[in-house]
């Protein structure tokens, strides 16, 4: 009786406070900073085209399968305006199959997926659930609008530094070449042979 | 004795479950009754089966991780704790310091999440609606750090082979010191209104009793044990991770009935709360991930590793062949092996503490079956 009443005390203490919870369809709660939703594809403003180069690594790694990716020659840099010669080309996640555990955004070498903020895509269409490479990117460009979002590896990444450190480095290889120009003819030969070598690892 | 007419009495059949609210999840219990007697129990399990340890099989050690999350699914981190230990045994690492500082809070906090919604869930399984909204709203609390700390709410994927995926955000310290504050009131808010609840007491006190050898020999841990007065905890026992560095008692119970399990419980929160508290003082600064190689590729060999989950001890075993994948993974479920106690808690009881006594057992349907 009495541990009845000393119950019914505590209750009668949260009367009058203030609702802790959300009327869901009408409030929403706002979520964390690393709030992990649906993946989304981030989108190079440098460049005018997305991270993605569709390497596969995260098809490959996702623990669930739920992944496409096609890759194809990018025009873009053809024309000199981006340093990735592949880039996406159509790419599909099947929602229903993503478990969000981010694994894909780990193993990423190109700073190119994240995981959104978006978690409510419900939809009546029975396709509703394939999200292909549109829609990604939307996610990846809402999320970037939304939190301050900064590449892990800028020097790698972003077309504009990579571009500009290029040059920088084409630059000090003609300057370099000028200041000597009375180096022999086997050094010179030498240095024609790295030439390709270092293109290719850049 | 009787004067009246002599009736041939003969034992009836009760099914209770699969889909029956006191199960927490899909788990059928065959009740042989003699009145409102139990004379005998048959669980039935299976109908979670998930294939997890088959799966595991099949997916490299980072995905396994994924895996352990949904083993146990109240409390997620104590499982991947118990499998990236498993992985750095066989690896032979060790996880820097600081990076066990933070996996032991937060393997702590979901050791008082999961108790929390024991405690809520038990109470209504016995008919008191009230505490279950105390009890999540502290356990909301708990999840929204989790949130902030591992980005989701439930399946974190965050302890990695080695050390954590990310270093905690900068206001971890405060906010925790802040959470620690709240959810132990809110633990004493629960506390009071529900353990010494007369209704409470007469459902609960001297019900499903099991005495120590007896829990012994049917495999219980965890509290299940501890509530019949053996003080076997493997944080104490085979201490892992920083255990040894801290201050906390074991509570153990008295009768092994259904009160002193689920009186323990909330022991335990108050214990890993003060436990909570001594961690977030020690904790170094440092790197959060041991050196090595991305791709986990340990040599064949096999190892056994267990923790201290909610629910009791929490084996894995791993068996290497050399690749990127584990060739097998065996794990010691505690709900499955706590099941066990059900008959001998069970038979002899009345009907209605048959809900009483599986609600103290504290089981997980996805552990159960994997």
């Amino acid at each position: 009786m009495i541990s009845g009443l000393k119950g019914m005390l505590v209750t009668l203490r949260w009367l009058g406070k203030r609702n802790i919870t959300a009327n869901y369809p009408k409030e929403h709660l706002p979520v964390q900073e690393r709030f992990m939703g649906f993946p989304g594809l981030l989108w190079d403003e440098t460049a005018d085209e997305p991270f993605c180069t569709g390497c596969m690594v995260c098809v490959r790694e996702c623990p669930t399968q739920c992944m496409t990716a096609i890759m194809h020659d990018n025009p873009n840099a053809v024309e000199g305006k981006s340093h990735r010669r592949k880039i996406i080309e159509t790419f599909e996640i099947n929602l229903n199959r993503c478990i969000l555990c981010g694994i894909c955004v780990d193993v990423c070498n190109f700073d190119a997926i994240a995981m959104s903020h978006e978690h409510e895509l419900a939809s009546f269409a029975r396709t509703g659930a394939r999200a292909d490479l549109g829609l990604l990117l939307d996610l990846g460009r809402k999320f970037q609008a939304e939190v301050v979002w900064a590449p892990k590896s800028a020097d790698r990444n972003v077309a504009s530094v990579v571009l500009t450190k290029r040059a920088a480095a084409e630059a000090a290889k003609v300057a370099a070449a000028d200041a000597a120009p009375q180096a022999d003819a086997a050094t010179l030969e030498a240095s024609a042979k790295e030439e390709p070598s270092e293109e290719r690892g850049s | 004795m009787s004067t009246g007419p002599q009736f041939d009495s003969v034992d009836m059949m009760l099914n209770m479950g699969p889909q029956h609210p006191a199960t927490h999840g899909v788990f059928r219990m065959v009740l042989t009754v003699d009145g409102e007697r139990v004379v005998d129990v048959t669980p039935h399990i299976g109908y979670l089966h998930r294939g997890t340890e088959r799966l595991a099989e099949v997916e490299s050690y980072g995905q396994v991780i994924t895996l352990f999350d949904r083993v146990d699914y109240i409390s997620n981190l104590n499982n991947e704790l118990a499998f990236v230990r498993a992985g750095e045994k066989i690896m032979e690492v060790d996880a820097p310091e600081r990076a066990q500082y933070i996996r032991v809070i937060l393997a702590e906090l979901n050791r008082v999440a999961s108790h929390l919604l024991f405690i809520g869930t038990y109470a209504i399984d016995l008919g008191a609606m009230t505490p279950v909204m105390y009890c999540f709203r502290e356990r909301e609390r708990i999840e929204n750090l989790f949130e902030h700390v591992t980005g989701a709410r439930m399946m974190h994927n965050y302890m990695r082979i080695g050390g954590v995926k990310s270093d905690v955000p900068d206001d971890f310290v405060p906010w925790v010191h802040r959470l620690i504050g709240d959810v132990r009131k809110g633990v004493e808010e629960t506390d009071k209104l529900l353990s010494t609840n007369e209704v409470f007491l007469g459902r609960t006190r001297g019900v499903g009793i099991i005495d120590g050898p007896m829990a012994v020999s049917c495999g219980l841990s965890g509290p299940s044990l501890r509530g019949s007065g053996i003080a076997y905890d493997v944080r104490k026992d085979d201490p892992y991770e920083i255990y040894p560095y801290l201050n906390y008692k074991v509570p153990v119970g008295e009768n092994g009935d259904c009160w002193d399990r689920y009186y323990l419980r909330v022991l335990e929160c108050y214990e890993s709360l003060s436990m909570i508290e001594q961690c977030l003082n020690q904790l170094p600064d440092g790197p959060i991930m041991a050196a090595g190689r991305r791709i986990a590729r340990p040599p064949a060999g096999e190892v056994f590793s267990h923790s201290e989950n909610p629910r009791g001890d929490l084996g894995v075993y791993l068996i290497s062949d050399g690749s990127d994948k584990p060739y097998r993974v065996k794990i010691r479920p505690p709900s499955f092996c706590n099941l066990i106690g059900l008959r001998p808690m069970t038979i002899g009881s009345y009907i209605a503490d048959a809900v009483a006594i599986l609600g103290s057992l504290d089981i997980v349907l996805g552990e159960v079956d994997r």
